[in-house]
């Protein structure tokens, strides 16, 4: 299958190691993994702070990158970006953009999907032949819970994992905190939320926490670093491309 | 308070004058002092109070979830909800004018109040028609919403609550913190003391067991049952089809109130019409097992206007509007009108669960507050209004609309007054930093080289390679998180390196061996 990698401005600058294993991944499962070069962003950050007129460029721009029919499927290694063009950027459409548009981002959302769900409901496995032999915790994130509705996919993927030891994580449903610039803006509120959700992740003993999606991961992993916890975190993509041949290995977490 | 150091101050005002998005219609306690995060910092320094709402909201969660879990038509229950909802909010003038028609064939007499002044002038008069110098309340939210209390009082007339949680708040002279449990901040030890120095007469050897706390209340409000002769309440419910009002609750005293009393004076907002009395069916089903965890709850009293010989001899209904007209002609914001009050959002909120209800400065805290505020009373396009704060209160996590009984989709409609707050706030500096970003986002040259520049950020780091310090506004993120230095390759540019294309290569063979030795199989 011809998949187009959506790789997120966040995953790209800050978090490529995420992405990396996501093309990996697909290329091991048989895939033609492109990368359409002129992607950036998908705007979920101008639209959850409240702006709508600002991100039609951003909109445009992924809808005509993504929208080659050559391209079978836009996958995604983040949940609130793959929800975002899924659900937000129909709305920015129909309030500010022309018919094009509208047609355009129509067209891209319904071939678009989260990692996860990919896997599990488009190519049909579970076993990915993945083996990371660590004890891990797995972090739901609410958009790929919420909007996405991936419920158990991640962790049917995980379970199939070689290896690994995976422990429960109490009050996974609950957010981290993190909710973009709701953690600058209500940066106390967000880290009391984050302090509760750091407590049930180190209580599991876990040495790494994983989600879908690098956001996430990130708000918890600098508060993990800032507590000196030592546990890692890990985006699923990650765990589910290291093998026996070319194994993860964990580094030191910062500390 | 506005900064000293915005746009206008250094005299390069730039935007248009701030408007605000709707005009300021709802009066009364729908606007709190101070802006969400500062009300929020102090609320979250309260460790009892934390420990207080979290063991709270626990609780009614997992009931919850127990008793909506054994329906096997749940989903279809919310779905009807929402479309009797929908289609009251569609055709409410209509649907008003049959009510006050019925009510008043029925012996009842129906009043109109645009806003919370003329509903506390009405209910004054009212009062004051009867002779009586006091009444008793049945816990509304209508009313706190107006300030009911606080005005007769202003007026002579002392107006007793007699919901137990309410009556707690009250005595304490404390502001209630979550729609249903008005008292939830509050735990045993902190009721007892109020009891001990409120309540006339009170045994001094009062423990903190819940039995006797709550025989203590029942006492001190017998007495007042027996002697007022009118009574004040709000509606669950009120049917256009018989005129029929309904009030929903768990102790008892409601009914003691709708029964007893020569007057009755009942307070709606005008948004809790239903059509048919049928419709009953679907919300005595989805309200009690959304905000209590229980099937039903203990008490439903339904009254249709006056019966001689029986009950109140005179009944007044009080249509308040109060903001309620502006947000239903908004096509996006009418959503949050469907809302039941049955708080189910609230006690799934981690928000709302960290910082507590009197964080949100109005009557209906909570996610369904953050919606319901700014459209009842308006946002400012002010920095420091704090209605304008509260549609940034979210995380967006979206359990409010998971909880919902109606299906509101709170999370997208604080999505959606956060747009009309921007849009009518003229330029500001987040503003311009989000136009700058999507102007270098939409360009993939520029973006690939703020890329590079972002990767100077690496110099700036520590030797563990975080960011522990960052400049304003990012510093109350890095007060408590450290944040990655960018690495030193994009994906991007690594993708399209020899290295990447080395790597995609051998995961490629890799692949194809692993099928020729064993073939996959999905589990």
């Amino acid at each position: 299958m011809r998949i187009a990698l959506f790789a997120t401005c966040l995953g790209d600058t800050l978090f490529p190691e995420a992405v990396k294993s996501t093309a990996v991944l697909l290329a091991r499962l048989g895939h033609d993994v492109v990368f359409p070069p002129q992607q950036t962003c998908c705007g979920q950050m101008h639209v959850n702070t409240g702006y709508q007129r600002e991100p039609v460029p951003l909109v445009r721009n992924f809808a005509e990158q993504f929208g080659d029919p050559s391209i079978e499927a836009v996958v995604v290694p983040s949940g609130s970006c793959a929800g975002s063009v899924r659900h937000q950027h129909q709305d920015v459409a129909e309030r500010y953009g022309d018919a094009a548009l509208r047609a355009g981002v129509a067209t891209v959302r319904a071939k678009t999907y989260e990692l996860s769900e990919f896997l599990v409901d488009v190519l049909g496995v579970t076993d990915v032949g993945a083996y990371f032999p660590h004890r891990v915790t797995y972090h739901p994130t609410c958009h790929s819970l919420r909007m996405l509705r991936v419920g158990e996919k991640p962790l049917r993927l995980l379970r199939a994992v070689e290896g690994i030891d995976l422990v429960e994580l109490p009050e996974a449903d609950v957010c981290c905190g993190f909710g973009g610039t709701f953690a600058v803006k209500n940066a106390e509120t967000s880290a009391a939320m984050l302090r509760d959700k750091m407590g049930h992740i180190t209580g599991t003993g876990a040495e790494v926490c994983t989600a879908g999606d690098s956001s996430c991961l990130m708000h918890i992993a600098g508060g993990l670093s800032r507590i000196r916890a030592g546990t890692r975190t890990l985006h699923l993509a990650q765990i589910l491309a290291s093998t026996r041949t070319v194994p993860h290995v964990l580094t030191e977490a910062a500390r | 308070m506005s900064s000293p150091t915005g746009p206008a101050a250094n005299g390069t005002f730039l935007g248009m004058p701030a408007v605000p998005p709707r005009s300021p219609y709802g009066t009364g306690h729908l606007r709190g002092e101070r802006t969400f995060p500062r009300a929020a910092h102090d609320e979250l320094d309260n460790e009892q109070l934390r420990r207080n709402l979290g063991k709270a909201t626990h609780s009614i969660r997992a009931k919850r979830l127990a008793v909506t879990g054994e329906l096997p038509d749940w989903e279809q229950l919310r779905d009807a909800g929402s479309a009797i909802k929908t289609d009251t909010m569609n055709r409410l003038p209509e649907l008003l004018e049959q009510l006050e028609r019925k009510v008043t064939e029925r012996g009842g007499t129906v009043h109109w109040a645009r806003d919370g002044v003329e509903a506390n002038e009405i209910v004054t008069r009212l009062v004051r028609d009867t002779g009586s110098d006091e009444i008793l309340k049945v816990k509304s939210m209508a009313t706190q919403e107006i300030g009911l209390n606080e005005h007769l009082e202003s007026q002579g007339i002392a107006a007793l609550e007699t919901d137990l949680a309410e009556l707690i708040v009250q005595l304490a002279d404390d502001r209630p913190s979550h729609i249903l449990v008005p008292a939830i901040h509050r735990n045993r030890d902190e009721i007892r003391e109020i009891f001990l120095r409120h309540i006339p007469g009170v045994d001094p050897a009062l423990d903190a067991d819940p039995a006797r706390l709550a025989a203590a209340a029942r006492t001190f409000l017998r007495e007042k049952f027996m002697t007022t002769k009118v009574a004040v309440s709000g509606a669950n419910f009120g049917i256009a089809e018989t005129g029929t009002l309904a009030v929903v609750e768990s102790e008892g005293n409601g009914r003691m109130c709708l029964t007893l009393p020569q007057t009755l004076i009942t307070v709606m907002g005008i948004e809790k019409v239903l059509p048919r009395f049928e419709d009953l069916e679907v919300f005595l089903q989805l309200l009690p097992r959304s905000s209590t965890g229980e099937r039903m709850n203990p008490y439903t009293s339904l009254w249709t206007g006056v019966t001689p010989g029986d009950g109140p001899q005179e009944f007044h209904l009080v249509l308040l509007d109060n903001g309620r007209t502006a947000a239903l002609a908004d096509r996006i914001g009418r959503a949050a009108l469907n809302c039941i009050r049955c708080s189910a959002c609230l006690n799934v909120c981690p928000v709302y669960e960290r910082t507590g209800g009197h964080a949100y400065g109005s009557t209906y805290p909570g996610p369904i507050g953050a919606v319901l505020t700014p459209q009842l009373a308006g946002m400012h396009g002010a920095k420091d209004d704090p209605n304008s704060s509260l549609p940034y209160a979210s995380s967006l996590c979206g359990a409010c609309f998971d909880a919902c009984p109606v299906k509101i989709d709170i999370p997208s409609l604080l999505v959606e007054l956060r747009h009309q707050h921007t849009e009518q706030s003229g330029t500001t500096a987040e503003k311009l930093a989000m136009k700058a970003a999507a102007t270098v986002m939409k360009r993939p040259g520029l973006f690939t080289t703020a890329q590079k520049a972002a990767g100077l950020g690496r110099v700036l780091a520590g030797r563990d390679g975080t960011l522990s310090r960052l400049p304003p506004p990012l510093n109350g993120w890095s007060d408590s998180r450290d944040t990655p230095a960018p690495p030193r390759q994009s994906f991007r540019s690594w993708f399209a390196s020899a290295e990447g294309a080395a790597a995609m290569r051998a995961a490629a063979a890799e692949g194809a061996r692993n099928t020729d030795d064993a073939p996959q199989e999905d589990s």
